[in-house]
């Protein structure tokens, strides 16, 4: 009983370098796959036709980048997936701010009250369930496109926002909208001007699980976007598997470029993401 | 390095506050008035309603029309008739669908452990006194924002090209052939490349219940002289067992929608080996199954549903302690 306490108070004082070098060990499981990602489409064709996923490069070689961009025409499948992921995250802060606005401050009434339960029975629903019909609604009213994805996913990501925006409003104080009142602010000018800033750090949350919930999705894009010509990156790669063959260069270049937007938004706002996540999966 | 955790905290709190107090602010948004109801500004209806009708189209109209046609021969198009139960009693029926189910729920329970032990072993080591805690914690999140079916296709590569060359080097017959080829362990490339993928959002959620121990906590059970592995077993998992409850229902109500990872790995194989739920469904739009695969859908709706009224049930007996 003595030995394993002397080894814990130490631990409590210094570095526990034994966790450290697993951790460490554990971090290369993470970096290993994006390793490889990166040396395989560095790498001449004839290079990577060798299936040695972990040599590096050499030569280093673009040019599987530029067939990997000109074969699955990257700009327009990288502006469809922006306008897709803007248009969700957008939608999603507004209405749902919108939405949980009127709810709280109406919650006396029998229509908000209930509106709040029903925009929430989505987080019940799991898209392959109601997948088939919307496929069918959509192609007959002309939305098998990106704005069609676009109100289906800000629809599924409002009960989540609503949820959190509603949790939100209810601990503003209520004398602070009362004295915009006074000054003769409207209702839309208090919103505005007052509770949609307030809502900030919520909207930044809301947007986080909106953005990682349309920029990776494969789902929805796939069997919503009736042409080809119009969809996203994700679903690009699997459209164009066949056609890269054995040009692992090329292949491992398209996922890349793929990957990284995403990467480097993470990097840029790595505290957010992961206080975003935290907050919204504890409450979710 | 607080804030994760006061947010989690608030919001934890936040949850009880609404469970409990819900209903106590519900005068405020009357505004001034004395005891009559006040008009509603009707801006308010145009804040709320487009939604409300947006959210009808496109949700309820299509969940209802879905249902309605379970109980059809509907094919996708053209003229349909009743045919009650029938569907629902084929489905029960159907082994590639009683297949679909075992393969998924199989699938989502190994899943389900494997990635909350990682998940938590991580979280006590990133929580402890180490260097490099935070460009640790920043790689450890990375997967999370990758898309799951390139990822998959990156891995496709490795378990095709890497893992059998492993294999035949190390002289292990069954890795030196493509384990996405082998029926009986096809299903491992997925539980693998899944739980590459979903394990950052679960450590967050533990390395935010680690830190809302205190930390006389562990000092209370150093003196008394417990060990590491013991006080990591009797003394920290009791404390974030809230946040083990979940994890695991958050993750395996994900996990039974597995569908991209499989399409980058196995595309459902080899055969029908590791064809999940999602999959089988969506076979309804190309193969003339429609109603038929809608009555497994509502199936698989039944399903989801019972697991979300579990969560809600622990969560409230949780927000009640």
């Amino acid at each position: 009983m003595r030995a394993p306490r002397r080894r814990g108070r130490v631990g409590q004082e210094r570095t526990n370098w034994t966790t450290l070098v697993i951790l460490l060990l554990c971090a290369l499981t993470v970096l290993l796959p994006l390793y490889v990602t990166v040396s395989m489409s560095l790498k001449s064709t004839s290079q990577a036709v060798d299936g040695n996923a972990f040599s590096l490069p050499a030569p280093i070689d673009f040019s599987g980048f530029a067939q990997a961009w000109e074969l699955t025409n990257f700009p327009v499948a990288f502006m469809i997936s922006l306008f897709i992921t803007a248009g969700t995250v957008v939608g999603t802060v507004f209405l749902g701010a919108l939405a949980s606005y009127a709810i709280v401050r109406n919650w006396d009434r029998r229509l908000f009250r209930w509106s709040f339960f029903y925009l929430l029975t989505a987080l019940f629903l799991p898209f392959p369930v109601v997948a088939l019909p919307q496929i069918q609604l959509t192609g007959l009213v002309g939305l098998a496109n990106p704005v069609g994805v676009i109100i289906l996913k800000i629809m599924f990501e409002l009960s989540f926002s609503i949820l959190l925006f509603t949790a939100f409003l209810r601990s503003i104080p209520l004398e602070l909208e009362e004295s915009a009142r006074i000054d003769g602010a409207t209702t839309w000018q208090t919103f505005r001007r007052l509770i949609f800033p307030l809502l900030a750090p919520m909207s930044a949350t809301v947007a986080i699980f909106a953005f990682l919930a349309s920029w990776n999705d494969f789902m929805m894009p796939s069997l919503i976007i009736a042409d080809s010509a119009q969809q996203t990156l994700p679903v690009v790669q699997s459209i164009f598997q066949t056609q890269f063959s054995n040009n692992y260069n090329v292949s491992f270049a398209s996922y890349l470029m793929a990957m990284a937007p995403a990467i480097i938004v993470y990097l840029f706002t790595q505290r957010w993401v992961m206080e975003g996540v935290t907050q919204g999966a504890v409450k979710g | 390095m607080s804030t994760p955790v006061s947010t989690a905290a608030a919001s934890a709190g936040a949850l009880v506050d609404e469970a409990e107090h819900g209903s106590v602010d519900h005068l405020a948004g009357s505004g001034h008035d004395r005891r009559g109801r006040t008009r509603v500004d009707p801006v308010y209806y145009w804040f709320l309603i487009p939604t409300l009708a947006l959210f009808t189209l496109t949700i309820t109209v299509p969940a209802v029309l879905g249902i309605f046609y379970s109980f059809t021969n509907f094919i996708g198009f053209g003229d349909w008739q009743f045919t009650g139960f029938t569907n629902y009693i084929a489905v029960f029926t159907d082994p590639a669908i009683l297949a679909s189910y075992g393969f998924t729920f199989g699938f989502a329970i190994v899943t389900v452990l494997l990635v909350n032990v990682i998940a938590f072993l991580l979280a006590v080591g990133l929580t402890s006194r180490i260097k490099l805690k935070t460009p640790l914690r920043a790689v450890f999140v990375i997967p999370m924002v990758i898309s799951g079916i390139v990822i998959a296709y990156v891995f496709n590569f490795l378990f095709s090209n890497s893992l059998p060359a492993f294999g035949a080097a190390a002289d292990i017959p069954w890795l030196s052939e493509s384990i996405l080829a082998n029926p009986d362990l096809a299903w491992v490339s997925i539980v693998i490349v899944t739980a590459w993928q979903s394990i950052p959002s679960t450590l967050l959620i533990y390395i935010a219940g680690l830190l809302s121990i205190p930390g006389e906590v562990h000092e209370a059970a150093d003196i008394d002289g417990a060990g590491a592995a013991r006080r990591l077993w009797s003394v920290t998992l009791p404390l974030v067992a809230g946040y083990v409850v979940i994890n695991i229902i958050i993750g395996f109500k994900n996990y039974l929608n597995v569908y991209e990872v499989i399409v980058g790995l196995t595309n459902g194989g080899p055969g029908t080996a590791t064809r999940s739920i999602a999959m089988t469904i969506f076979t309804g739009f190309t193969g003339g199954d429609y109603a038929y695969q809608m009555a497994n859908a509502t199936i698989f709706f039944i399903i989801a549903v019972a697991i979300s009224v579990l969560q809600l049930r622990i969560s409230r007996g949780r927000a009640a302690n």
